[in-house]
């Protein structure tokens, strides 16, 4: 079965190695492995794959990582460009 | 909700409010045929237990109720409405601080959300555990959706810590947290607030026995989100039943459109075009909605707007084979406009459902579908009303 993969470039992730201090908390709580740690460091090995949940730059205790986490659904993202509004799951509460 | 209302009297904040369960039942463990169940709050007026309780154990936080670790056919066909989208809202449990097994001050505490299909999946995979559940209040969502909310976070998780009083109860300051509640909770601020370190445990909890019988070791695997061909299939009736208004308004207006005709409006037409229209109208659902999901990894493209007109296609084209002689050459290419669009449009919805699409890629594939998916509607529909002349 080919590997499921999505669009390429076009995540919001970005990590500032200067700040990153190699913890591993990234790699840890990454669910598709976009991290690996090499040294002292995180690496972006492979940000295509990257879901923009969040859960990195929230756990990264020096703030090494940025993402611009949100809601996935296309019905959540139209109606966000209707009403100005950020896109939120609240709208079909199938969550 | 009625159980919103309903709050535990002071000082007994393990009695659950629970809607309405099915009789409640002694669950065993085991071997024995569970004596000894449904003391507590059982016994109150107004209130109803859990069939997953079966008994009671004290603490210094007060009585608290331990959990069966076998399903009941209750709890399968629960399940089951769940995916269906039936009595959505009434599919939570109390938050709070439950038993599974005998757990000690030394067991370990695992943390979930207060969805009842999580609570159900979770305590069947810790069947001949001894731990306890710390169970946040995160309004009847799952793990993933409620971190990205965030109800599974942080400071829910403060809170309950602070309610339950488990650090009374426990001896230790280990949480263990599910890994997709990460995008929630930071670890490092929970430790610094409440004292206890958060161990990320791995993502599905049926890999949790081998994560607690190894010491608490993650392999690689447990910590991947995979999308296997039955994960999207359970997920196709997600899908469905969202759209299930849109469908049948866009039924009428399309057999209200198929009369439309050079007699102004004929109803036998109605009926009949109306209803082929129609019938193209759910191709393209399926398709979209039930067929690009199971063949995701084999059909061309990475935008899920893309598989969907390509599979749309192959369908309309197989519709235009099948019915070649009652279809002339503006049906023919309504046929394949429009089953192709909507195959597009509901594949491209099947994103939210999905475990590895990003919002910015999904927002992508949008501004660039969108206005081909509404153009070929609108060729599509024009070819279609213009064929009755």
């Amino acid at each position: 079965m080919p590997s499921l993969r999505y669009l390429e470039n076009v995540v919001t992730l970005r990590l500032n190695a200067e700040r990153c201090i190699g913890c591993g908390m990234c790699a840890e709580v990454c669910p598709h492995g976009v991290f690996t740690i090499e040294g002292q460091k995180a690496l972006l090995a492979n940000r295509d794959a990257c879901i923009e949940c969040g859960a990195c730059a929230g756990n990264c205790p020096v703030d090494a990582l940025t993402v611009k986490a949100g809601v996935g659904c296309a019905s959540a993202i139209i109606s966000g460009w209707l009403t100005g509004k950020e896109p939120s799951c609240d709208c079909g509460g199938s969550c | 909700m009625s159980e919103n209302n309903c709050c535990p009297p002071p000082g007994n904040e393990t009695a659950c409010c629970a809607p309405p369960a099915p009789a409640a039942a002694c669950c065993s463990t085991g071997s024995d045929s569970g004596s000894g169940c449904l003391t507590a709050a059982a016994d109150l007026p107004g209130y109803k237990l859990w069939s997953f309780v079966c008994g009671w154990l004290d603490s210094s936080a007060g009585k608290i109720p331990k959990i069966a670790t076998r399903l009941t056919a209750a709890d399968v066909i629960g399940r089951w409405q769940m995916r269906w989208g039936l009595g959505r809202a009434r599919y939570s449990i109390a938050p709070g601080l439950y038993a599974i097994g005998t757990p000690s001050g030394d067991s370990p505490v695992l943390v979930t959300a207060n969805y009842k299909m999580t609570f159900d999946i979770v305590r069947r995979d810790m069947h001949d555990h001894d731990a306890w559940l710390l169970v946040l209040d995160t309004k009847g969502v799952n793990v993933w959706c409620a971190a990205g909310k965030g109800t599974f976070g942080t400071d829910e998780i403060l809170r309950q810590l602070q309610m339950s009083k488990l650090p009374q109860v426990i001896n230790h300051r280990t949480l263990i947290l599910p890994q997709l509640g990460a995008p929630g909770v930071a670890a490092h601020k929970v430790s610094k607030a409440s004292g206890f370190k958060v161990i990320y445990g791995p993502v599905r909890s049926n890999d949790l026995h081998e994560f607690l019988k190894n010491g608490l070791k993650v392999t690689p695997e447990m910590r991947r989100v995979t999308f296997s061909f039955i994960e999207r299939l359970v997920l196709t009736p997600v899908e469905l039943v969202s759209m299930w208004q849109h469908v049948l308004w866009s039924i009428l207006a399309l057999f209200i459109l198929g009369g439309i005709g050079p007699q102004i409006f004929s109803f036998s037409a109605a009926w009949t075009r109306g209803g082929a229209a129609v019938a193209a109208g759910l191709a393209g659902l399926l398709t979209g909605a039930v067929i690009v999901p199971l063949l995701l990894p084999w059909l061309p493209g990475r935008a899920f707007a893309i598989k969907g007109a390509s599979a749309g296609l192959a369908v309309g084209l197989l519709g235009v084979l099948l019915f070649n002689e009652s279809l002339n050459w503006l049906n023919t290419l309504a046929l394949i406009t429009t089953v192709s669009a909507v195959s597009s449009w509901c594949a491209m919805n099947f994103t939210g459902s999905s475990t590895f699409t990003s919002p910015s890629g999904v927002e992508k594939e949008m501004r660039q579908t969108i206005p081909a998916q509404v153009a070929a509607l609108l060729v599509g529909g024009l070819c279609w009303l213009a064929s009755a002349f």
